[in-house]
């Protein structure tokens, strides 16, 4: 029976270890600390200037993000809050929704809980893998997520650059990029950049994260402790049965 | 204090069942840590009611809404991203535990005469439980809530005849939407709640009725002292409950480790794909649902079988809910002349570890795409084919090796 019990165990063990499945492309890997608050700040400014103009966060209040990131009311009022007048309003976009099905085809997606439903390290790649496509709508073209509706807004950041593919046997292989015209940024500066948006969009897509393992540590403690003395507890009463 | 037990018990019988249920209920004295998981399974269910009840308080069952106010829960509401976690994550370890429970009592013989009853009512529980998660799981209205619903529904559009109406009679429409997303809402806060709570009482109750088995399979009531109290058994309270209370910390611990720390658990109890709202003109890639479920779902998908008269996906619908409804004949397929593994030859052991092997790797190549090659040697699906014909030779095989099998002789006292 031993042998039964144990076999189950191992049979059960790696259910923790499997993810639920995922595509094959080759993406970079994101730094992720929410407990580092100036890049989740970073990443608000970049976030509220260049995303919400036409992405909704239209599940977060700017009032809730300010007092996780510690960012004072002056501050929020005149740096972050373009699109609202009071502190406890929703993060929505100020793009009409029938505009943007017009000028791109698709109603751009709400951006709360991006993070949850796309891994961090697809958003940062994403963000990092444009590239100049004059064939397409927008003249943008993206590596990771090929004939998206979505331009490179931080154009000016990274810079244009465009993507060589060598062809074999029918399918397109990825050479490289090839900068066109330089960025404000380095790349290195716009890979942190990225990683300080990537960072945010976490922390957006569940603010509870900050706390959550916080609270927890203390709950599991107690747990324990309760768990040991019940365990004492029971050895007591069962001294006597036989 | 005694006054009033005294005015309380002249009109209502509240001593008579505190010692029929707890303070006089003689349980063996040799159950082991399989036996937690009863005690755990009330305490996680009454958690679900629990928080289930603040969670209907902030959401809406609107499909305009839906998805907005779990994100409303998980942000604007106190500790509401604790309390949905909690329900999110119990779900899955109602599961865990129920599969714990019913396995011990596959192994110790419980569904054995004369506990058919309690065994029936316990898989009545199954059924129903498994109807609560389902219903259940379309509320958030994420993509796979939506998705998910859409194809188990469309199931019982593959029954002949009355299939397609019978389908839009459960969705009230041609497809899911607002009027199945309100339906089910009332089904998993009302008609199943009182459905899962009735029938727990009578599960208890009949358990009750005729004592608890244990894993030598002994009848302790055929062994009472002189004062008429069995001789192998010990009061449940306060034995028991000083021991469940133990039993029951170590699994809340873990139950909350993971509420903490891994409330998605890799995708396996949340899944990624359910934080894109739901999409009628965007199909998930892999439609799959929850994995207490997926066992159920690789029979369905194991039957390949176009040749088939109906059609594979009939078959299909047939072979999965005989999957189910096979667990109901247990009692009378064991033919076994004892009840616990223990006293059990090398026959009911293999078949039952193969089993349970194969029940998991059913619910492993639930979630994957039946084309590919997850495993060795073969395709998922190939896989699958084999698992569905050990899990129904499991079950059709049982009254020929339960009764070929070498058995020892079952001890009337417990084994020290």
């Amino acid at each position: 029976m031993k042998k039964l019990l144990g076999l189950l165990f191992i049979v059960l063990i790696p259910f923790g270890a499997v993810a639920s499945g995922g595509s094959n492309e080759n993406l970079d890997t994101v730094h992720i600390d929410l407990s580092d608050t100036k890049s989740l700040q970073r990443g608000a400014r970049t976030f509220v200037n260049y995303c919400l103009s036409c992405h909704g966060a239209s599940y977060m209040r700017y009032e809730r993000m300010a007092k996780d990131l510690k960012i004072s009311d002056s501050l929020l009022r005149e740096n972050l809050m373009f699109a609202a007048d009071k502190p406890g309003e929703l993060m929505m976009t100020t793009m009409p929704a029938e505009g943007a099905k017009q000028w791109f085809g698709v109603v751009p997606p709400d951006l709360s809980v991006t993070a949850r439903y796309r891994r961090p390290d697809w958003i940062y790649t994403y963000l990092r893998s444009f590239y100049i496509d004059e064939s397409s709508p927008t003249g943008w073209d993206n590596l990771v997520f090929p004939n998206v509706a979505m331009p490179n807004v931080l154009y000016r950041w990274q810079g244009g650059r465009i993507a060589n593919f060598s062809e074999s046997d029918g399918n397109k292989h990825f050479e490289g990029f090839e900068q066109l015209q330089p960025g404000e940024m380095t790349q290195e500066e716009f890979d942190l950049a990225i990683q300080d948006l990537t960072n945010f969009m976490v922390y957006l897509a569940e603010p509870a994260k900050l706390v959550r393992y916080r609270i927890g540590l203390w709950v599991i403690i107690f747990m324990v402790i309760f768990t040991i003395f019940a365990y004492f507890l029971y050895k007591e009463y069962w001294r006597d049965v036989r | 204090m005694s006054s009033f037990i005294r005015w309380v018990d002249a009109r209502f019988p509240l001593t008579k069942v505190w010692k029929e249920h707890f303070g006089e209920y003689y349980a063996p004295k040799n159950f082991n840590f399989l036996y937690y998981f009863g005690g755990i399974l009330t305490v996680i269910l009454i958690i679900q009611i629990v928080t289930g009840i603040i969670l209907t308080m902030h959401y809406k069952p609107d499909v305009d809404l839906a998805f907005a106010s779990v994100e409303y829960i998980m942000r604007d509401v106190p500790a509401g991203w604790f309390v949905r976690y909690l329900h999110s994550v119990g779900a899955s370890m109602i599961f865990v535990a129920l599969y714990v429970h019913m396995f011990r009592g596959l192994m110790y013989g419980s569904h054995r005469s004369p506990r058919e009853l309690i065994w029936l009512l316990g898989m009545l529980l199954y059924v129903a439980m498994m109807a609560e998660a389902f219903f259940g799981y379309l509320l958030p209205w994420g993509n796979m809530s939506y998705w998910g619903a859409q194809v188990i529904v469309s199931l019982f559009g593959a029954i002949p005849f009355v299939g397609e109406g019978l389908a839009e009679w459960i969705r009230g429409d041609y497809v899911i939407s607002d009027a199945t997303l309100n339906r089910f809402f009332a089904f998993h806060v009302i008609l199943l709640p009182l459905l899962l709570a009735l029938l727990i009482y009578l599960h208890i109750v009949a358990l009750h009725k005729v004592g608890s088995n244990n894993p030598d399979g002994v009848e302790i009531k055929q062994q009472k002292d002189e004062t008429g109290k069995p001789l192998d058994g010990v009061p449940f309270h306060p034995y028991y409950t000083v021991k469940d209370t133990f039993g029951v910390g170590v699994f809340l611990t873990i139950y909350l480790a993971i509420v903490f720390f891994l409330p998605e658990f890799g995708g396996w109890f949340l899944e990624k794909d359910n934080f894109a709202p739901a999409n009628i003109l965007q199909t998930p890639p892999d439609i799959v649902p929850l994995w207490y479920l997926t066992p159920y779902y690789s029979i369905l998908r194991a039957v390949t079988f176009e040749w088939l008269p109906g059609g594979a996906k009939l078959w299909g619908v047939i072979a999965m809910g005989g999957a189910i409804v096979i667990f109901f004949f247990l009692p009378w397929l064991d033919r076994s002349r004892v009840r616990s593994i223990r006293y059990r030859g090398w026959m009911f052991k293999t078949m039952l570890t193969l089993f349970v092997i194969t029940f998991v790797m059913l619910g492993y190549l639930g979630t994957k795409n039946p084309g590919h090659v997850d495993l060795i040697w073969f395709k998922n699906v190939t896989w699958a084919q084999i698992g569905l014909v050990i899990y129904f030779a499991f079950f059709l095989l049982m009254p020929i090796y339960t009764r070929l099998d070498k058995t020892r002789p079952e001890p009337d006292r417990l084994v020290k």
